[in-house]
């Protein structure tokens, strides 16, 4: 190999690289503020989601975590009264640009709420298809997809005898399980989880938490938590959000989870996670 | 009660905390209650039984099976016939286009204001909705026949008759529309928020989350609508008495006049009958049969809803 053909591949690599590394931001918020009427609830937020990561959001009530997760998917957007400005990147694009249907991004950026929301009218099996007969999505064998799911959420070997059951049925735990599969009988590449665990016990949690460590080796995964603990079990980095009284709602500091919980740069970061506030 | 414990804890005398003074005005009060309940209750007792008493006294002189499938009934012929069929298909038939009316534009009203309507419509739609179930029906009826009937029917089918089924069943629709709409919509209000969240984020639309998310979620209380509206028109007087005619007619078109078992009570019970003549009995053993069926479809609807009821937590 000559050396000039050598140079053309090291600068290829290189190129393949910086590409590599900018495709590796899946989800982006740019600049993102909210109104709710005319009172401003979140301001400035910038915030980037790499692939196949977990990020965690964490603040006290009220400082926008679950508003501003609301918009990633453009569920904001059903709100009466809600406003936007910013820009929501998904794969480099922005998600609230005209021609961008709501409902394709609603299938790439699956959301579970802080409720458990199974169908009730729905069985066990009913509800994790749910989302392929919503969107009209056209996928075979749906036992595997049901299958698969489950087991994924972690619900499989509870439920397994009794897919025909009432959603309704299922204790709070499995019920979220059981919404986190309907989530993923879509293939989302994205998952937003607001406050996942809030409704929960502390062995369903736990549960949960090794369903979304699972989880993101597939999926990027964005998860608002008022756990701290939860935050450093399950999250690569970590976003906290802050409202002062009457001001909109902004990111104090955000990074590697184990530097703004090891080392934190601000101290109202130092004094939340360590449970001065909040 | 809360100064009797605070004075006694301040006297420091334990023996205290019992009542010092019997409470006169709550007994008055549970009284009023008792007696507030009770007089509806011994209303229905007194309707059953004024009902029963000359309703058996009529089925001991025409033999039941004559009643309830004899084809003919003329209770004011010198030798009447006492078949209820021609009564029962008219008020089944008018009710039928009541229904085929008040089911979907009901229906339809409650998901456009439930789901789709801004909220500002939704406050200013509903009750206007509302204000139409409170005008009397007495008004209905007249409107049925000398509108409906006179200035649009009879342009379409020139050979109606003036008194029909059609106009009374289609204005008894309409008359039905903001009972199926106002409660169904309640039902779909109720459903937790939570639940359409969810649906969006599946990637569905407003139509898909009305249609596969909410409407079966508030499935009970929409078919609770359903029957309570299908009841009214059963049970309605006025619109038929004015709108349809007197005269029973064993037929299923639309076009001619009928009798329904309501009008012919009203008919019959303004008339000049004298009591105890097997005439007047009449009016009592229809009316029981109207009960009868009513009575039934409301326990009907208590079980579809039970069965359809969706524990929220």
């Amino acid at each position: 190999m000559s050396t000039a053909e050598f140079n053309t591949l090291t600068s290829l690599e290189g190129e393949l690289m910086s590409q590599r590394e900018t495709a590796e931001i899946e989800m982006a918020a740019r600049d993102i503020s909210v109104w709710f009427g005319k009172r401003k609830v979140l301001e400035g937020v910038n915030i980037d989601f790499p692939k196949r990561s977990v990020t965690a959001l964490i603040g006290p009530s009220g400082c926008g975590k679950s508003t501003f997760i609301r918009t990633l998917n453009r569920l904001h957007e059903l709100i009466p009264g809600a406003a936007l400005a910013g820009q929501v990147l998904y794969e480099g694009s922005d998600i609230y640009s005209r021609d961008v249907d709501p409902v394709q991004i609603r299938l790439k950026v699956g959301m579970v709420f802080q409720k458990p929301n199974p169908f009730p009218s729905m069985t066990i099996r009913g509800n994790v298809l749910s989302g392929l007969k919503l969107s009209g999505m056209k996928r075979d064998n749906h036992d595997d997809i049901v299958e698969k799911t489950l087991r994924s959420a972690g619900l499989w070997n509870e439920v397994k005898d009794r897919l025909n059951a009432a959603a309704g049925d299922l204790s709070g735990g499995q019920q979220q399980r059981l919404v986190i599969a309907r989530a993923l009988a879509v293939q989302p590449h994205v998952l937003l989880m607001d406050e996942p665990c809030s409704a929960l016990d502390p062995a369903s949690t736990l549960k949960i938490e090794e369903t979304i460590r699972e989880l993101s080796k597939e999926m990027t995964i964005i998860i608002v938590t008022h756990n701290m603990q939860q935050a450093v079990r399950v999250s690569d980095s970590t976003a906290f959000f802050l409202a002062a009284e009457n001001e909109p709602g902004h990111v104090v500091e955000q990074g590697a989870t184990t530097e703004i919980f090891g080392n934190p740069q601000d101290q109202r970061t130092l004094d939340y996670v360590n449970g001065r506030f909040g | 009660m809360s100064s009797t414990l605070v004075g006694s804890s301040v006297a420091g005398d334990p023996g205290s905390l019992q009542r010092t003074k019997p409470r006169y005005g709550e007994k008055v009060i549970k009284g009023i209650l008792v007696m507030a309940a009770g007089v509806s209750v011994l209303t229905t007792f007194g309707i059953v039984l004024s009902i029963l008493i000359p309703s058996i006294e009529f089925f001991s002189e025409v033999p039941i099976q004559d009643f309830l499938f004899g084809t003919e009934w003329t209770p004011l012929f010198a030798d009447g016939e006492f078949g209820v069929v021609p009564l029962v298909t008219g008020t089944l038939v008018i009710t039928g286009i009541a229904i085929v009316i008040a089911i979907p534009f009901g229906l339809g009203a409650a998901v456009y204001l439930s789901e789709f309507a801004s909220p500002r419509v939704r406050k200013t739609v509903k009750p206007t909705l509302e204000v139409l179930a409170g005008i009397p029906t007495v008004v209905f009826g007249f409107f049925a026949l000398e509108f409906l009937t006179q200035v649009v029917l009879v342009k379409i089918w020139p050979d109606i008759d003036i008194f029909n089924a059609l106009s009374a069943g289609l204005i008894m629709g309409v008359m039905i529309i903001p009972t199926i709409a106002s409660l169904s919509e309640d039902a779909m209000s109720a459903v937790p928020s939570g639940m359409r969240d969810g649906s969006y984020a599946l990637g569905s639309s407003k139509r898909q989350t009305a249609m596969f998310v909410v409407i079966p979620a508030a499935l009970s209380g929409i078919v609770a609508a359903f029957v309570l509206g299908i009841s009214r028109a059963i049970g309605e007087t006025m619109i038929v008495t004015i709108a349809a005619g007197l005269q029973p007619n064993l037929s299923f078109n639309p076009l001619e006049g009928m009798q329904t078992m309501t009008s012919y009570i009203a008919a019959a019970g303004s008339g000049d009958l004298s009591t105890g003549s097997i005439e007047y009995k009449s009016i009592f053993a229809v009316g029981l049969l109207l009960f009868i069926i009513t009575f039934f479809m409301n326990t009907i609807s208590i079980g579809l809803v039970r069965k359809f009821r969706q524990v929220y937590q």
